[in-house]
């Protein structure tokens, strides 16, 4: 949506205001009262007319970018109600904290799963090894042998399935790193929304100024909110390009010894 | 020991929990901010507080600061695991406290170098 250039009239009436500055000067030297005040009045009328030109203007470019983000009629699922494009975008990024958290999950579930499998792998073929070195030694008893036999087959067999079950679990885990594609796609949208409403918020706070400037309002900035002191931030995307962070627990700790930690 | 994992994010607490587990630490409990835990601290016999800064109800830094003026709490050794890494917000960390001070994301290494740490300093008390 491209909300149209406020600039010209607003030249239009500063081209006015200049021209009739001069004139009026010139009434009032000359004694002319009654043409100066009538002129002051000319004016006047130019600037409340240009005012409402501008707030007619702010006002259909607001309604404007309130219809466009607010109606995204569901093209893909046209059964459902319309979906503004706000609650469309939360829906989008809540769908992107789901997403990542069950990846994170499945991920951790397959290595929950496989960790105990390779324990038991390991002791099982330490077990052996050391009967293996006896056997090696000749220190076993035949008796003792057949049961090493026994014990070595099966461990074979074991180790066999058991190395299905762990690579099963590692493909799963691979599977489950899927959602960067699907996440991916989504935010990308996202992205594209937030940069099509910083644009349409930048054109209205230009067309702001120019009701601000032909109406003589000035605004105090002092009431602004100050950010509360150690707010969280969360993580930092720019580290390298702020001072005020540090970029790694080397700094941390630097950070902390300086202070007698 | 007895732990309580403070973090809004369940992945991380589990993260958390599992590195735990492997430092030979099992007895551990979760909360998912610092409105759930105070209650779990008050009543629970804790050993030991690994808590996230950015949570919401109640942040990890304000949960480190009520129980520094707890009289039950204010001895609990506690670790802050999180992503803020203002300076500023670590020297108020550290000012308010906090035993130990780990930026995520971490590794396992760096948990059990912080634990080992902390314990070894209450141990010279």
């Amino acid at each position: 949506m491209a909300l149209n250039s406020p600039g010209e009239q607003t030249s239009e009436f500063e081209q006015i205001l200049k021209e009739s500055t001069s004139e009026l000067i010139q009434k009032v030297e000359s004694g002319n009262l009654s043409d100066a005040v009538n002129l002051i009045q000319r004016i006047n009328d130019e600037r409340n007319r240009n005012l409402y030109l501008e707030v007619g203007r702010l006002t259909r470019a607001l309604h404007d970018a309130i219809t466009n983000f607010h109606i995204d009629v569901g093209v893909a699922s046209p059964a459902t109600e319309e979906m503004s494009k706000m609650a469309n975008a939360t829906d989008r990024l809540n769908y992107v904290i789901k997403m990542t958290q069950d990846a994170a999950n499945q991920t951790m579930d397959k290595v929950d799963e496989s960790a105990p499998v390779a324990d038991r792998l390991r002791d099982q073929a330490g077990a052996l090894r050391k009967d293996w070195a006896r056997l090696v030694r000749r220190e076993m008893k035949p008796e003792e042998f057949r049961e090493l036999y026994r014990r070595i087959d099966d461990f074979l067999r074991e180790t066999e399935e058991q190395s299905d079950s762990l690579s099963g679990n590692f493909n799963e885990i691979i599977l489950a790193q899927g959602y960067q594609d699907l996440t991916g796609q989504v935010l990308v949208k996202v992205i594209s929304l937030v940069q099509e409403i910083e644009e349409n918020l930048v054109n209205l706070v230009c067309m702001a100024g120019q009701v601000d400037k032909i109406s003589g309002i000035t605004h105090d900035d002092s009431d602004r909110e100050k950010p509360e002191a150690h707010a969280p931030e969360g993580p930092i995307i720019n580290a390298e390009e702020r001072v005020d962070v540090v970029s790694g627990q080397d700094e941390v700790d630097d950070l902390l010894s300086s202070l007698g930690f | 020991m007895k732990i309580l994992i403070v973090d809004d994010f369940s992945t991380m607490r589990r993260i958390v929990k599992n590195l735990l587990r492997d430092l030979g630490f099992t007895n551990t409990h979760e909360a998912d901010d610092g409105l759930t835990a105070l209650p779990m601290l008050e009543t629970g016999n804790f050993d030991f507080l690994v808590t996230d800064w950015n949570m919401p109800g109640m942040t990890g830094f304000d949960l480190l600061k009520t129980c520094r003026a707890d009289p039950k709490l204010k001895d609990i050794p506690i670790l802050m695991v999180t992503a803020e890494a203002k300076r500023e917000q670590i020297v108020a960390a550290a000012q308010a406290g906090v035993n130990g001070y780990i930026v995520k994301p971490f590794t396992a290494a760096v948990l059990k170098e912080k634990i080992d740490k902390i314990f070894e300093r209450l141990e010279q008390k």
